[in-house]
């Protein structure tokens, strides 16, 4: 299981990653994992706002849904387009290719109140 | 929680890398090496499944037929020893109590395999509604049921025993089959729920586990892999074989669900739903199961509503990215009015309406 030090990551398994003002959103590889086979993916559009803890998008298995929580409070500035036609980036690429949103914030504190990847990896361990 | 059934199978699965989950009470294999994967091997090769959750129920004695005449739907007094038969099991106003195979093992001797979280109510309604002159009996713990599916199915499985597979044609089944290197013999039924070719197996629990190692030894050359319910569900929506607690219910008709072919209205003996059933295959039904391909991006799911304009006509009972197809399609109850080819309707996808059209099932049919 990846588990990149240097990500913050969310209770509904997101990782997010400080570009600057800006932050890079996607699912870790954990979260892929248990979900399976990802077929499709649905994400906001730019200009969009996220709100911390709200719903933003949906990545759907062959089997099920699962609604993607927005780790922050933000505003939509990219969409990973690639992700409409190869949605099993999720799968193979998880950290990578498979980026979904970037979000500018007036609060990048809110990311560290994110846990780090030891954190995540403890609780996952307790799942 | 009360604790999960388990097959006498479930030893075997970690070996494979199982994902397990809760199925009807079941603690069952959702998935070995990923759903889409296992689901090809079915349809190029061949997959093997663990379905020992489904129960067997064994209907005996002097008045067998005459009982299964007026429980099923489906025309008994067609069987004859060694042969099986689809049938639906009604309640009075034409909903469905289960769906299951009823297999002719001798004369006057019965199997009934019903599913899984249906048995005990199976064992119910049967019990409240038979007739003299037979017993009946839950024998589902006597079977480990496994499935060998797929256009390799036949040649992997004829490796293992003597008897000629090829004899044994669709819907029908073969008594005390022996295998190389395992204890007892099985009954082997040329039938599925995938859309494949491939047999169903009977065999007691112990010979069952030694026919399961032995059949993924000798058939992973050829690419048999252990398929779980994940892929099960995918393969069997393709071929348009129906789900009961999806596409069949207490609330669903097989007529609503278009499976009319399995209800022999025209059978003298009167069967519990037969008013009900007659009338709607003579008047069709207020509903129709149909397929339904999305025409906006979206994949349609389990539940969601259908709409024509603003009226909601129905719902999606099945829906999934075809992993054959990959296109994303679903099956759906709606009002019959709507249920012509081609009719473009909505369905609710979380909180949008994405455009679909009505298309011929099944969305999958074997070469």
């Amino acid at each position: 299981m990846s588990l990149p030090k240097e990500l913050r990551y969310s209770e509904e398994h997101e990782w997010v990653k400080v570009e600057g003002e800006k932050v890079r959103i996607g699912i870790t590889d954990h979260a892929q994992s248990e979900l399976g086979d990802i077929v499709f993916v649905e994400l906001p559009e730019v200009g969009d706002t996220i709100e911390a803890d709200e719903p933003f998008g949906s990545v759907e298995s062959v089997k099920t849904v699962s609604e993607l929580y927005a780790p922050i409070n933000g505003k939509v500035v990219e969409v990973n387009e690639d992700l409409d036609d190869s949605p099993e980036f999720v799968n193979e690429s998880p950290y990578e290719k498979a980026w979904m949103i970037v979000v500018e914030t007036e609060d990048l504190s809110q990311v560290d109140e994110l846990m780090s990847a030891d954190q995540y990896q403890e609780m996952i361990d307790e799942e | 929680m009360t604790e999960l059934n388990r097959t006498p199978l479930f030893a075997e699965y970690e070996k494979s890398g199982a994902k397990t989950v809760n199925f009807g009470g079941w603690e069952m294999p959702v998935q070995f090496s990923g759903i889409k994967k296992e689901h090809e091997a079915t349809r190029m090769a061949a997959g093997l499944f663990d379905v020992s959750h489904m129960g067997e129920i064994l209907i005996e004695g002097q008045n067998a037929e005459r009982c299964l005449q007026k429980l099923l739907t489906n025309d008994v007094a067609k069987l004859t020893p060694k042969r099986a038969q689809y049938t639906m099991m009604c309640y009075p106003d034409g909903g469905t109590v289960d769906d299951l195979i009823v297999y002719q093992l001798a004369e006057k001797r019965y199997l009934l395999v019903v599913n899984a979280a249906n048995r005990e109510k199976d064992y119910q309604w049967i019990q409240e509604n038979k007739i003299e002159g037979v017993s009946i009996k839950d024998i589902s713990d006597q079977y480990v049921q496994l499935a060998i599916q797929g256009p390799k199915a036949e040649s992997i499985l004829q490796k293992m025993t003597e008897i000629d597979l090829s004899a044994i044609r669709f819907f029908r089944f073969e008594s005390d089959v022996p295998f190389n290197d395992v204890e007892g013999t099985a009954i082997v039924a040329r039938t599925g729920y995938t859309g494949e070719d491939g047999f169903e197996i009977y065999i007691e629990p112990g010979a069952g586990i030694q026919l399961w190692r032995k059949l993924l030894e000798e058939g992973s050359p050829d690419g048999l892999q252990p398929v779980g319910l994940g892929a099960r569900d995918t393969l069997r929506f393709e071929a348009n074989l129906a789900l009961y607690g999806q596409e069949l219910s207490s609330e669903i008709t097989p007529i609503e669900a278009g499976l009319g072919f399995a209800v022999k209205t025209e059978k003298e003996a009167d069967f519990i739903g037969k008013d009900v059933l007659k009338k709607q295959k003579e008047d069709g039904p207020p509903r129709k199961l149909v397929g339904l391909e999305m025409i906006d991006k979206g994949i349609p799911r389990t539940g969601y509503a259908v709409f024509a304009g603003e009226e909601e006509i129905g719902f999606i009972t099945t829906g999934t990215q075809s992993p054959t197809l990959k296109k994303n399609i679903g099956l759906a109850l709606i009002r019959a009015s709507h249920a012509t080819q081609g009719e473009e309707v909505y369905v609710q996808v979380r909180k949008r309406l994405l455009k679909a059209k009505v298309v011929p099932t099944p969305f999958y049919k074997k070469s």
